[in-house]
């Protein structure tokens, strides 16, 4: 239920009673925000960079290799 | 970040046409399904070797393949789902040779109850935004994800930092759908429970 509460798939009715629950339930209001945070985070902060002068080298060798026929 | 971009059910996605196009020989058309997936691609094999080089290798020899093999694109997935099984597989190879021939699974079940009952349970507050420079927080961000085991973190990367659906990841890792959303809830409560220990709302006097 949780991972449905998170990604906001709880049908409707489900939907009204885990909201009434979550307004007096400190602990899972915090698991859902805290949860809900950790996804956001990783989404908007590139954890790996590629650099510009990495990326052109690799195209230009994977395009060289195709236009040899690989 | 890039993410995957949604189609509707009845528009044609704008790679089918660079697929048509790089198939027929225009090398062009290729060179920007490159430019546009080469980073997620690095993500992806960084995130399942560990190791730099490797990724950079991964880019490489997954592009390469795609290639080779677009004859054989059904054209019944999406280009990107299909390149990342590709991209994938390269890593596991690359992992696998790195560990001297060991056997290296994403489908192995992963023993675990580590975060399954959230015991951190303080408000992030400031928001860790607020609180780190953004250096301070990459190194924070990829330490926690480099300690799941990695068919957790795998899952977690292409379904919640890619955007993929749950079926495309299934389908994109050889795992059933409810193994995905099972790794999926773990993964996001295991690395919730390990960047509580930087991000919550510390009281008074608390280290």
């Amino acid at each position: 239920m949780l991972d449905d509460l998170i990604d906001d798939t709880v049908p409707s009715p489900t939907r009204t009673l885990l909201q009434e629950h979550l307004k007096g339930c400190e602990h899972c209001e915090v698991t859902l925000n805290t949860t809900r945070k950790t996804i956001e985070i990783y989404r908007s902060h590139e954890v790996y960079e590629l650099p510009n002068s990495v990326r052109e080298r690799i195209h230009a060798a994977i395009v060289a290799r195709c236009k040899n026929g690989c | 970040m890039a993410t995957i971009q949604v189609t509707g059910e009845n528009e044609q996605h704008p790679d089918v046409a660079l697929v048509a196009s790089a198939r027929s020989g225009d090398v062009h058309a290729f060179e920007t399904l490159i430019q546009k997936y080469d980073r997620q691609i690095f993500r992806i094999a960084q995130h399942i070797t560990q190791n730099r080089e490797d990724a950079q290798d991964v880019v490489q020899d997954a592009f390469l393949k795609a290639y080779e093999k677009l004859d054989q694109f059904q054209g019944n997935s999406k280009f990107y789902t299909w390149l990342v099984r590709i991209a994938v597989n390269e890593s596991l190879m690359r992992l696998r040779k790195r560990r001297t021939g060991k056997m290296v699974s994403i489908d192995e079940d992963i023993e675990t109850d580590e975060g399954s009952v959230p015991r951190d349970l303080a408000e992030w507050r400031p928001n860790p935004e607020q609180n780190y420079g953004q250096a301070e927080l990459a190194e924070i961000l990829r330490k926690t994800i480099q300690g799941l085991p990695h068919g957790f973190r795998i899952v977690f990367v292409l379904r919640d930092v890619d955007g993929l659906s749950t079926e495309e990841t299934a389908e994109t890792l050889g795992l059933s759908v409810p193994a995905v959303k099972s790794r999926l809830l773990r993964a996001r409560l295991q690395l919730r429970e390990r960047l509580s220990r930087y991000f919550r709302n510390k009281k008074a006097g608390e280290k």
